[in-house]
């Protein structure tokens, strides 16, 4: 079985990061299991392979941590590839912003905006994904901004609460997955 | 039909960053502990925390509990060499404060309090943000951490250099990007599906 990490880091069997991840086995095995878990699932649930491949070539493309955005890109239905390319085009930021609540940490606000999902990719992504787009921009970018309500726009959207879950698990990991693929990129280049 | 998100019961809500222990206040339904399998009692890993809500509405999606609850225990609790325990919790700590995570932020600092026995320390980092300045140290594995948070990721070959000068090893090194990612996996959860809670 691949090593997804591995894979897109450039860590070659033997190699000297091969060796310091080796000592952490437990994470580089559950790492790879939680990328399973989220796009090779035992049961799918409700979400389909391809709303979980449309969403993690939107947090990906968000990010732009170039490997792990060609590798999620890649696995996009066709269909989906050019909407999904200008969502991320309009939408990229940078974070994290947000507020606090009220009160002494005010000072420290960063407010910003609440990123819309366009007209052209409502069309293109069918019932659900704008809302899923939507959501998933405040969790890149402001995620100190959630609030219930923005849970409920997503059950209105026709998302379960499982589905909720399994789409804040998705965005979540791969905030993880890419920090690390940037992280151990940087270090293997300096070893 | 449509599901309704949970009014969470009458509570104060934390507005500082804090050592304390907090509650936190699930804003969707987690699963009713009869409804829960034998797979979803596995995948809390720790048998304790079906009392936990936030466990029980990860449960939802048991495999991916399970993986990331095995991943955070090896990045943070495995005792063989790389970064101290104290430091990669500084790490988790300082990618909260960064972030805004107010009840990820009270567990990891405590820790990192623990471990490190720098209470003053950590609570400046609480009180100040990830600029406060603690020591040469603690400073770069700080900055570290801001630079793999922020977005564009800023992290690069001077972080490695200065965690190197501190005396940070390439297996330190590895832990530090571990801990650091690992908690913007963990405080998006925490952030974006309930809120914190003062207790008592």
């Amino acid at each position: 079985m691949t090593d997804v990490i591995d894979t897109l880091v450039g860590i070659a069997p033997g190699s000297k990061l091969d060796a310091i991840r080796a000592n952490r086995s437990e994470a580089r095995k559950h790492a790879q299991a939680s990328y399973t878990s989220l796009f090779e699932p035992r049961d799918p649930g409700s979400v389909t392979a391809d709303e979980r491949h449309a969403i993690a070539a939107f947090v990906a493309g968000l990010h732009g941590e170039p490997k792990t955005d060609a590798f999620y890109a890649a696995k996009l239905p066709a269909g989906l590839s050019a909407a999904v390319a200008a969502e991320v085009a309009a939408a990229k930021s940078k974070g994290p912003y947000g507020r606090f609540p009220k009160g002494p940490l005010s000072a420290e606000d960063a407010p910003g905006p609440t990123w819309k999902v366009s007209d052209a990719g409502r069309k293109a992504l069918g019932s659900r994904l704008p809302a899923a787009f939507e959501h998933t921009h405040m969790l890149v970018f402001h995620p100190r901004d959630a609030a219930a309500p923005a849970l409920q726009a997503l059950l209105n959207a026709g998302w379960s609460t499982t589905d909720i879950v399994t789409i804040s698990q998705l965005v979540a990991f791969l905030s993880y997955q890419i920090r690390v693929v940037s992280g151990l990129s940087t270090l293997a280049s300096s070893l | 039909m449509t599901e309704k998100t949970l009014t969470p019961p009458p509570h104060t809500e934390p507005v500082v960053f804090t050592r304390d222990m907090l509650d936190w206040l699930p804003w969707i339904e987690p699963m009713a502990e009869q409804d829960m399998t034998e797979r979803h009692f596995t995948s809390l890993v720790d048998a304790s925390r079906v009392k936990s809500p936030y466990f029980r509405l990860l449960a939802r999606d048991p495999d991916v509990l399970e993986a990331r609850t095995r991943t955070d225990k090896d990045i943070f609790y495995n005792p063989e060499a790389g970064l101290p325990r104290a430091e990669r919790e500084l790490a988790a700590a300082a990618t909260s404060r960064l972030n805004g995570c107010i009840y990820c932020a009270s567990v990891h600092a405590r820790f990192a309090a623990t471990y490190s026995k720098r209470v003053d320390d950590v609570q400046r980092l609480l009180d100040e943000g990830v600029g406060a300045k603690l020591d040469e140290r603690w400073d770069a594995i700080v900055a570290a951490s801001v630079a793999l948070t922020a977005l564009p990721i800023t992290f690069g070959p001077q972080h490695i250099e200065r965690l190197r000068a501190v005396g940070l090893d390439d297996a330190a090194i590895a832990d530090l990007i571990g801990a650091a990612s690992f908690f913007n996996w963990a405080n998006r959860l925490m952030l974006s599906l309930g809120e914190p809670a003062t207790q008592g």
